[in-house]
């Protein structure tokens, strides 16, 4: 057992159930989405980027890509937060929530696929 | 360039990590921990906004004083916590992109990306010189005064130092890198389709053995010439193929010995391989009989003396450390030869001539002068080792200083630029002292006092489409029809054929009814203005159908139309 593997594997994947957990509840109901949980998609999804960093196979190479597109629609979600809680204090309309929860949406999309490259990079090379 | 930010995001990883780990405690303690209002009520914890703007101007040191509200006292506890540990994670961060820009691995990694960008871009074709030593100087300069690209490969850092400061004709770009591993002559250049040669003179033979060996391997075509002291070392180079070994020692005993039998023919050497324009340079007549002295007999005075002897030359062999060198069969005198007494021992005042060949020009300066005290009408033969010295030899007043680096470079450099030339200096050393002396002086009636310029002429499609296609209608071009004028036929273009190669067979000197094939090539010498003449009738039809018959064509379909018509109007009309 490679620990690195270890580490490296449960950032990927957390990065992807937080995601989820965060994504899933109606879309447009702030109720359903906590900004805590927000925080620590971001923060699990930065880590999941820099353990990416270095690796020079061509399945490392779109490993990060998938990561830096789900840091862009992150760091797009929280700022839409930002602005609409604390710039223009229009508060968690439902319209601003459905564009916050549709952004992390496709973050998860691109998490998903970073898992599934995980999952067939394991077993091309354990076979 | 792909490996630098490699390096850069693989040692990044874990400063990078530590910062996120340290915005994420210090964030989410400032988004739990409640505040308090200017009366003493609690209030809600700040937002993760604002716990974030308050981590950014903090955590930067910046110290930016605004804040969304006065601390609780439990917030300033925790921000203190937050100062010192963000500020440690920032520092560690840039120390370490700092230390990674001093990292002396990281700065040659930089070097050889940029070295090998410039590589790849490199459109003319170079010639790979590995080692940088008094012979790879010698070469390079000789190359880029010619306007040849060279690219250089070396270890020692002091050279390559050293070249960056020199300034030489051509860019030349240079690789700090040990030219015994294939990856770096492939990335100094050796697969790519420019280079044209590949010279291995690093003073070991070992390395230049595996030099020779990568590169006939990944270039199986590549011209391959290497330098090598050893004779058993030079047997294994030519043993895989390698094109062209020289021996310092042996090449330079050879020219002295040339220069003894045939001064002719150095003249002749020294006059084709010359810089273009310069004036030509006196022939020289060493004394070829009589008693000869030879000062050192290491591995140069042995080469010297087995080729002095093979002529019968009468020598005297002078050395100071015989247990270390051996002697001649005959045996020598023993001595330095910086004294007089040895010299006169060795019987200076009935000699004609003497080589100071020790390898240390110290001594080798100190020998000339005594010697030309001792005996003034003595010929003089210096060999000079390093080139730092030349003022020295220069003053001294030797009638021949040879610079063995000097002439391998010089060998090297007619062998990659003019191949023709190179084999002509082989099948001329066979012919008598009179032939040399015969074309040395035609040569000066065609040129005037300046270095003759040397060319090939190849008959293809690319360099004599002319030529070439007359030869494929089967009218070939005799070499007298070329060498015409074509400004005026009348002339001849002020020029020498010096040797046609028609498929294995070599011509010295051929006559001008000899007829060009495709696939022949011919080496010429003359003045520039032959060379630019003749590259009209190689190059253009009508230039050449000139020379060949006279007869001036129209260059235009109409012109054609109308001087045929013409001619029809002229024959109806008499």
């Amino acid at each position: 057992m490679n620990p690195e593997k270890v580490v490296f594997g449960f950032f990927i994947v957390l990065a992807l159930t937080l995601n989820f957990g965060f994504f899933v509840g109606e879309l447009d109901n702030p109720q359903h989405h906590n900004v805590w949980e927000l925080f620590a998609v971001v923060v699990v999804n930065l880590v999941a980027t820099v353990l990416k960093f270095g690796d020079r196979t061509q399945i490392g190479a779109i490993l990060l890509s998938t990561s830096l597109v789900a840091m862009l629609q992150l760091i797009a979600a929280v700022l839409v937060w930002a602005v609409a809680v604390h710039v223009t204090k229009v508060g968690l309309t439902p319209a601003i929530t459905a564009s916050i929860v549709s952004l992390t949406g496709g973050a998860m999309i691109a998490n998903v696929i970073s898992v599934v490259l995980l999952v067939v990079e394991t077993f091309v090379l354990r076979r | 360039m792909d490996t630098i930010i490699f390096i850069i995001l693989r040692r990044m990883r874990a400063p990078l990590l530590l910062l996120i780990g340290t915005y994420t405690v210090t964030i989410a303690g400032l988004a739990l921990i409640p505040g308090e209002d200017a009366a003493g009520h609690p209030t809600p914890p700040m937002s993760l906004f604002h716990a974030f703007y308050v981590l950014s101007y903090t955590a930067t040191t910046i110290g930016f004083g605004e804040i969304p509200s006065a601390f609780s006292d439990a917030q300033r506890l925790w921000v203190t916590f937050t100062i010192y540990a963000s500020v440690v994670a920032w520092i560690y961060s840039i120390g370490t992109v700092i230390a990674l820009l001093q990292d002396r691995a990281f700065q040659r990694a930089i070097l050889e990306g940029r070295f090998a960008k410039r590589i790849r871009r490199i459109v003319t074709p170079f010639h790979l010189v590995c080692g940088y030593g008094e012979t790879g100087q010698a070469l390079v300069r000789a190359l880029t005064d010619r306007h040849q690209s060279a690219v250089v490969i070396d270890y020692d850092e002091a050279r390559i130092n050293q070249l960056k400061l020199e300034s030489h004709r051509e860019y030349v770009p240079a690789l700090l890198a040990d030219a015994r591993l294939p990856s770096n002559l492939v990335t100094a250049g050796l697969t790519n389709p420019r280079c044209t040669g590949v010279v291995a003179l690093t003073d070991v033979n070992q390395t230049n053995l595996k030099i020779a060996i990568s590169a006939k391997l990944l270039r199986p075509g590549l011209k391959v010439i290497c330098r090598a002291d050893a004779h058993d070392v030079e047997a294994n180079m030519a043993s895989f193929g390698t094109d062209h070994v020289y021996d310092p020692f042996d090449s330079f005993a050879l020219y002295l010995a040339t220069a003894l039998n045939a001064p002719c023919l150095v003249l002749l050497y020294a006059w084709l391989s010359g810089m273009e324009g310069e004036p030509l340079c006196d022939p020289i007549y060493p004394p070829a009989s009589g008693l000869w002295i030879l000062c050192g007999y290491g591995r140069f005075g042995k080469a010297l003396y087995r080729h002095l002897k093979s002529q019968g030359v009468d020598i005297l062999v002078v050395e100071a450390d015989p247990g270390l060198t051996g002697m001649p069969p005959e045996g020598g005198v023993l001595g330095r030869g910086t004294e007089a007494e040895t010299l006169e021992q060795a019987g200076i005042d009935r000699a004609v001539g003497l080589v100071a060949g020790t390898g240390d020009d110290a001594n080798n300066l100190s020998i000339l002068m005594t010697a030309k005290q001792v005996n003034p009408g003595l010929f003089l033969v210096a060999r000079q080792n390093r080139r730092d010295n030349q003022a020295l030899f220069e003053a001294v007043g030797a009638h021949i200083v040879m610079h063995p680096s000097s002439i391998i470079a010089e060998r090297i450099r007619v062998l990659l630029a003019t191949p023709l030339l190179a084999e002509f200096e082989t099948y001329a050393r066979y012919r008598d002292h009179e032939w040399a002396c015969e074309l040395t002086s035609r040569i000066a009636a065609l040129v005037e006092d300046r270095v003759p310029e040397v060319w090939e002429v190849t008959v293809d499609s690319e360099h004599a489409p002319a030529v070439w296609a007359a030869a494929s209608q089967g009218a070939p071009v005799t070499l007298a029809t070329l060498m015409r004028d074509p400004r005026e036929r009348e002339r001849t273009l002020p020029a020498i054929a010096l040797m046609r190669v028609h498929k294995s067979e070599r011509t010295l000197l051929p006559e001008g009814r000899v007829t060009l094939r495709q696939g022949d090539r011919v080496l010429f010498c003359g003045a520039p203005a032959a060379r630019s003449g003749m590259q009209w009738t190689l190059n253009n039809d009508h230039a050449l159908s000139y020379v060949h018959s006279g007869e001036c064509r129209h260059p235009g379909a109409l012109w054609a139309w109308g001087s045929r018509v013409f001619g029809r109007w002229r024959r109806g009309h008499p």
